[in-house]
């Protein structure tokens, strides 16, 4: 194959147990403003060794900032950062197979495939699996490598059994997963940020980006409970997995991502490298991590086979309140 | 169209042969199906059983297999598939890209269809699973137009089914741990959505609180009929406003619009309802049964006389129609 993509540094390819920090795509709507100088921070300033960059949720937002990737994606590569383009998540129609065909064109980049659409033009080539696509099993995880899966983010709702079952199973592939930011629960042709504001989404005159780390649903007892972002629908809490980092190293993961959102994501970055150096302690990585992004709820309860919302407390190992 | 309908229990499934089903479909009594509840599906023996009665009366029998096998436990969706080809059923309805490989590879016979869970929304995505596994019909996602559809048709060189009534998933299926989140228990890993037994309900006064998990799903006042609290049918505060936020408890219905899915290339019309019981299930066939012949005489389009049996005592054509996104 002539392309050359998933360019490494060769400490990790010498070293592919060692573990990275991932920024995963932003999820939201932001203004281009703000999302350009989000990336100039993040190639100048966050110690990460990944980021993605690429809509992930709503083809509609797409034409407010493609014209700004290929500066963007050069910025962070000169900054020494992999770069990966995410695809979007849910792809229907002629328009959106067309943008999926087209990234597949894009030479030397790594491309996220998030729906089968992807995984379809982007077979035979590296390429990496998304958190999107349902990887269950074994079966499953072996097909994807044998057609051309060089890294799989698992998806945010397996036990932390099938996490390791998976892990045992994967050869000559990097495996990752999210351990901060609202997780993305489902995804629908509605539009539920156009429909809380009485509009439809041919006419959504892109409420979206009025609320940036997603519009707030709570129960009608006033309890947190999700949140909207478009067409897709996030967790109320946010995941924190510090306290679980060491086991999924131990596992084999080896990509930890954080999901983008208003908080001061250089910050939030440096706490989890601080955590992965051993140079702070989960329970001191979990209260900086609160610090940092203020008034939020915390979960990892997906991971311990309980309900995603919930906050499981380690036996033996003391946490912030 | 070939008209595609549920059965739960040998009761139901007889129900819907006799009411006029082109196929019957049905699961497995484990999670290695899409409605694994309690006191529903089928075993081995009665599988063969209805199979049996199925075929003597020409009528089709598909198996869904069609949840996420967990790692480590692959074995117990294989064999489920064994068993399937071994009772002679006509098509075996996976979403899982292990089991599609592990299908096409010990049963390269078998007729293999995509569930919905796959979740299969675009041309590009039906052509992979037929280019890899040979899947020769497409059970599409609800999320897409009858233009989207029709135009899907013209391109894809398989068969598509598209969901006619009953429950509707407004999340893209196959895609959705909505109901993990909030109770730990998924279609994608379990077969369950909202499962019962993390369901309560609590009366408040004059009001009826209905609650999944640790979370209200809604809250009905002494005039309102409570319903099931699934939860993307629930009723949520967001932007300071009350309301149901994702859908109104509602069922789809496409009875006035068959005529507008057969023009659009759809193979097949499938009833949602395993969980449902043997009246329901007569009904419902026999009126599709009705509408369906009324068209294949050249009689057009007819209305449904199905209000009464859907959630809420309200129907709509959900996604077909763009006006609902």
């Amino acid at each position: 194959m002539s392309m050359s993509v998933n360019k490494m540094p060769s400490s990790v390819s010498d070293a592919p147990s060692a573990a990275r920090l991932v920024m995963g795509p932003v999820l939201f709507h932001w203004q281009a403003d703000y999302l350009r100088d989000f990336y100039a921070r993040i190639a100048d300033e966050a110690d990460v060794d990944v980021v993605h960059v690429g809509e992930v949720v709503c083809a509609k937002r797409m034409p407010f900032f493609d014209r700004e990737w290929p500066d963007v994606i050069e910025r962070l590569q000169r900054a020494g950062k992999q770069v990966v383009y995410s695809t979007l998540a849910l792809v229907m129609g002629d328009r959106e197979v067309g943008i999926i065909r087209d990234l597949a064109e894009m030479p030397d980049m790594l491309i996220e495939a998030n729906d089968f659409s992807a995984i379809g033009v982007l077979a035979g080539r590296p390429h990496m699996v998304g958190p999107y696509v349902n990887i269950y099993n074994e079966g499953t995880l072996r097909y994807m490598i044998e057609r051309g899966a060089t890294r799989i983010s698992l998806p945010w709702e397996l036990p932390e059994s099938s996490i390791a079952s998976l892990c045992a199973a994967a050869r000559d592939v990097e495996m990752e997963m999210q351990v901060f930011g609202r997780v993305p629960l489902a995804i629908s042709a509605r539009c539920y940020s156009a429909r809380a504001n009485g509009l439809h989404k041919d006419g959504c005159r892109y409420v979206c980006g009025d609320t940036p780390d997603g519009m707030n649903v709570d129960t009608l007892d006033g309890a947190p409970f999700l949140a909207v972002n478009g067409l897709q629908t996030l967790s109320g809490t946010y995941l924190e997995l510090s306290a679980e980092m060491a086991d999924l190293r131990q596992a084999g993961i080896n990509l930890f991502r954080l999901s983008p959102h208003r908080c001061d994501m250089v910050a939030i970055a440096t706490v989890y490298r601080q955590l992965l150096g051993g140079h702070i302690g989960p329970e001191e990585a979990r209260e900086a991590v609160l610090d940092i992004a203020g008034d939020i709820t915390l979960a990892n309860g997906f991971l311990h086979a309980i309900p995603g919302a919930d906050l499981y407390r380690i036996p033996g190992q003391p946490q912030p309140e | 169209m070939e008209l595609v309908c549920p059965a739960g229990t040998p009761a139901s499934f007889r129900a819907a042969v006799e009411a006029g089903a082109d196929v019957v479909y049905c699961g497995f009594r484990d999670e290695t199906n899409a409605r694994n509840f309690p006191g529903l599906n089928f075993s081995r023996a009665e599988l063969a059983t209805e199979t049996e009665f199925a075929h003597a009366r020409g009528t089709h029998v598909y198996l869904a297999c069609n949840t996420y096998p967990t790692a480590g436990k692959e074995a117990l969706w294989h064999k489920a598939v064994d068993d399937a080809v071994a009772i002679g059923v006509d098509a075996i309805i996976l979403a899982d890209i292990g089991l599609l490989r592990y299908t096409r590879d010990r049963h390269p016979n078998a007729r293999l269809h995509l569930s919905v869970q796959a979740s299969a929304s675009n041309v590009e995505a039906i052509r992979f699973y037929h280019r890899e596994f040979g899947v020769r019909r497409v059970v599409l996602p609800r999320v897409l137009s009858l233009d989207e559809i029709a135009n899907l048709n013209r391109q894809i060189g398989v068969e598509t089914e598209v969901f006619a009534f009953g429950g509707m998933c407004v999340m893209a299926e196959g895609r959705c741990s909505l109901s993990s989140y909030a109770t730990g228990e998924s279609p994608n890993m379990n077969g369950v959505c909202s499962p019962a037994h993390h369901v309560h309900y609590e009366e408040r006064g004059d009001a009826t609180v209905s609650r999944l998990g640790d979370f209200t799903i809604n809250v009905y006042g002494a005039s309102e009929t409570v319903g099931y609290p699934t939860l993307c049918k629930g009723r949520f505060r967001a932007m300071g406003k009350a309301g149901y936020l994702f859908e109104e408890p509602t069922s789809l219905d496409v009875t006035s619009m068959l005529p507008e899915l057969e023009a659009a290339g759809v193979t097949a019309l499938k009833i949602e309802g395993r969980q449902r019981g043997k009246a329901y299930i007569s009904q419902v066939v026999g009126s599709f049964r009705r509408a369906l012949d009324q068209i294949a005489a050249g009689h057009g389009a007819t209305t449904s006389r199905l209000s009464h049996m859907t959630e809420g005592q309200s129907d709509t054509t959900g996604a077909y129609r763009r006006n609902w996104q």
